[in-house]
């Protein structure tokens, strides 16, 4: 073992972080700001991963046009999910638990009717299909979109959430719905365009993933566990799921550099279930009354 | 009735005697099919596959593929003169649904042979079902071996038929120095240990092996192992999902084909349409069929396929032909055994019994010529060897000039040899797989 490979061990590290931190953060901000477990979390990255593909199959988009195209049809399809469903159910948590698994199965078969259910394929301009030597550490050029990507969005929703009107409203309603409220604070609203906003977030790390792995209808339910994992180790805060997606990333490659990636997994549940018996409320529990 | 502690005792006592009657009465398929095969009524065939969740990529165009040939044959004219007909079920890529579904196919719907299964998992899952009622089970697909059961007739090639020409055309070509990746279940390592013998021989050295979680998408950690070990050649045994996603992230770290390409058991036609051409040429897989077979068998298979209305995935496959040929295997022990024993008497068992031998000839099967071992009721064939070209379609680089037979304990000489009894131990012993 020399230093350059466990130096390209780390570099992968935080791509793997990147990847799972960008899974999470849809759910992180519907379960931070409406306290809502959504299950159809995977498969509104599903959606985003079809949007992409049905955008560049049928429109000719450029591949990195896709990405905020996914997060506008994804976020609209939230909107509506919100509207119709989620905003009846807000102080039913286990309904909402009940209630979106079903929409997850529906938003599944659907698409599976509409596209059937062989995978679907999605292109991406040739210097994404390479990699970028740095002395002895290679890097690929996509897992650095990947990374470039979610950095942008942490900064952005980091902004969103501490530097706009916005943002005081979300955290006002976060910490006390009523109260907020009652300072004539639009809850619902704030609600709704959260929601949203989580669902498209969901979409723009489907339009990644498409191209990382591959497009099929079930593809959601694979990333939705590693999604749940970040949010509640990270207890639910921005924050939280930021260093808990580093974390976890970091060890899953270097665990599977020194052994490999059956054990390396194994070893991070382990660490994630007796950590979780030790602080059930995750790394950066939110203030304020929970619902 | 109310409900007092003894009357739900009561009930539940009833309840549990009706559960087990059916297994008092219903007859073991050994015993005459009776009435059921009544001549001209059609003769019912399960087709148990995933039709969705993760395993229905390759296992809904099975069933396609075999509603396919069961048009085709009962154009024809049927089974000895007897239309067959399909009965469909959805296995849902659960292993408790295929036994559970195995089951119905069985006592309910009273088929008379089973097709199904992709995985070794789910053959696993069924085979106790199949077993205990002496049925039988067409198994469509490539397999590890290292089974001997007398209800399974499979039609794909075992890990001694895959291995046997690629690993030393892949020495001989790229160099001795090997890398092994697959899916963390038994098929993929079965497959390791075969190919690591086909290797001692050729002369290779083996740098590394490393397994995947099944459905696993992230290849980074596996890649930078197999950068730092550098081998001449990547052998793959990682299936479905995962596979494409591997085909994806190797070009993605800047891996170079023609440097290291990868040989695998499983990147067939459907796979790489799925990833994209781009990402699938110029590796190597083996396989006994390839969509651009240029026989006129084959050409009239893929024209007249994707022409009906079954053919709607625009492509053919290696699983999807062994799943046709299944369908002939079938047909024609089914009517070796009508004319041995009588329409009336047929069993499961009996068309097993007449099925050692059968050929299915080059104007049927569009591999060419394939036929059923007497012993294992495994396939004897011609495993190809082909690479992938830049429009998604395979060239085929090395065809073996003979038959290879199939050969399920190759590499555990210790175990015995698979007769049509049973496996029979060096000790002389006959081992009977049935329940």
């Amino acid at each position: 073992m020399d230093l350059s490979s466990l130096l390209n061990a780390l570099i992968l590290g935080v791509s793997i972080a990147s990847i799972w931190l960008i899974a999470a953060l849809g759910l992180t901000i519907i379960y931070g700001t409406a306290g809502v477990i959504n299950m159809a979390h995977g498969e509104l990255i599903m959606l985003g991963a079809y949007s992409s593909y049905m955008l560049q199959f049928h429109l000719g988009l450029p591949y990195l046009l896709c990405l905020p195209a996914s997060f506008v049809i994804v976020a609209l399809v939230g909107l509506a999910l919100e509207r119709g469903l989620i905003r009846y159910l807000y102080n039913r948590p286990l309904d909402t638990l009940l209630a979106t698994y079903g929409v997850s199965l529906v938003l599944m078969q659907g698409v599976r009717l509409i596209f059937g259910s062989d995978p679907k394929y999605l292109a991406v301009p040739e210097i994404f299909q390479s990699n970028v030597m740095l002395g002895s550490v290679s890097l690929s050029a996509f897992r650095i979109v990947v990374v470039a990507v979610t950095a942008l969005l942490v900064i952005g929703l980091w902004l969103l959430f501490y530097k706009t009107r916005y943002g005081v409203q979300v955290r006002a309603v976060m910490q006390n719905k009523e109260m907020a409220a009652s300072f004539g604070i639009n809850a619902g609203r704030i609600y709704m365009l959260t929601f949203a906003l989580g669902a498209g977030l969901a979409g723009v790390a489907g339009a990644l993933f498409g191209v990382l792995a591959i497009v099929l209808p079930t593809m959601g339910a694979s990333y939705v566990v590693q999604a749940f994992l970040m949010v509640v180790v990270g207890g639910g805060s921005l924050a939280g799921s930021v260093v808990a997606s580093g974390v976890t990333g970091e060890l899953q490659s270097v665990f599977a550099f020194f052994t490999n990636d059956t054990f390396a997994r194994f070893i991070i549940f382990v660490l994630i279930v007796i950590f979780l018996r030790f602080r059930p409320q995750g790394l950066f529990a939110q203030a304020g009354a929970r619902r | 009735m109310k409900l007092t502690r003894r009357n739900i005792l009561k009930s539940t006592v009833a309840a549990s005697a009706a559960l087990t009657l059916p297994h008092l009465w219903l007859p073991k398929s050994s015993e005459a099919w009776g009435a059921t095969l009544k001549k001209g009524e059609p003769i019912k065939v399960g087709l148990l596959f995933s039709l969705t969740g993760s395993l229905a990529v390759p296992e809904e165009d099975s069933t396609l593929v075999m509603q396919y040939a069961i048009d085709e044959i009962n154009k024809a004219g049927g089974v000895a003169g007897v239309p067959i007909e399909p009965v469909i079920v959805d296995a849902k890529s659960d292993f408790a649904v295929y036994s559970e579904k195995a089951k119905e196919l069985i006592l309910r719907d009273k088929v008379i042979a089973l097709f199904g299964c992709y995985t070794s998992a789910s053959r696993k899952a069924i085979l106790p079902t199949v077993m205990q009622r002496d049925h039988l089970l067409y198994y469509p697909t490539c397999y590890e071996g290292a089974e001997c059961t007398q209800n399974t007739i499979c039609t794909g090639p075992l890990a001694n038929q895959h291995s046997q020409d690629l690993i030393p055309y892949m020495v001989q070509n790229f160099g001795k120095r090997v890398f092994f990746v697959g899916s963390n279940y038994v098929w993929p390592k079965e497959s390791n240990k075969n190919a690591k013998v086909w290797l001692e021989k050729a002369g290779g050295e083996l740098l590394g092996e490393e397994y995947i979680p099944l459905g696993s998408s992230e290849f980074g950690p596996v890649l930078n192992k197999i950068r730092e070990a550098n081998p001449d050649f990547i052998f793959s045994t990682v299936v479905g999902a995962s596979d494409i996603a591997f085909h994806k992230q190797f070009k993605q770290e800047g891996f170079k084909v023609d440097k290291m390409p990868i040989a695998s058991l499983t990147t067939g036609e459907i796979e790489t349409r799925a990833m994209g051409a781009e990402f699938g040429a110029g590796h190597f897989l083996s396989a006994p069929y390839f969509q651009s077979l240029d026989t006129p068998t084959n050409n009239k298979f893929v024209e007249s396929f994707l022409a009906s209305k079954y053919g709607k995935n625009g492509t053919t496959h290696y699983n999807m032909e062994e799943t046709y040929t299944s369908a002939y295997v079938f047909k024609a022990g089914f009517e070796k055994a009508v004319a041995a024993v009588g329409v009336e008497n047929v069993t499961p068992r009996i068309i097993r019994d007449h099925s050692g031998g059968i050929r299915v000839e080059d104007d049927v099967s569009p591999e060419g010529l394939i036929w059923i071992d007497e012993n294992n009721f495994n396939t004897w064939l011609k495993p190809k060897i082909g690479q992938c070209q830049a429009d998604g379609t395979f060239k085929i680089v090395k065809a073996a000039e003979n038959h290879v037979a199939p050969d399920p304990y190759s590499i555990y000489p210790d175990a015995g040899i698979c007769t049509k009894d049973g496996l029979k131990a060096p000790d002389g012993k006959i081992r009977k797989s049935v329940i």
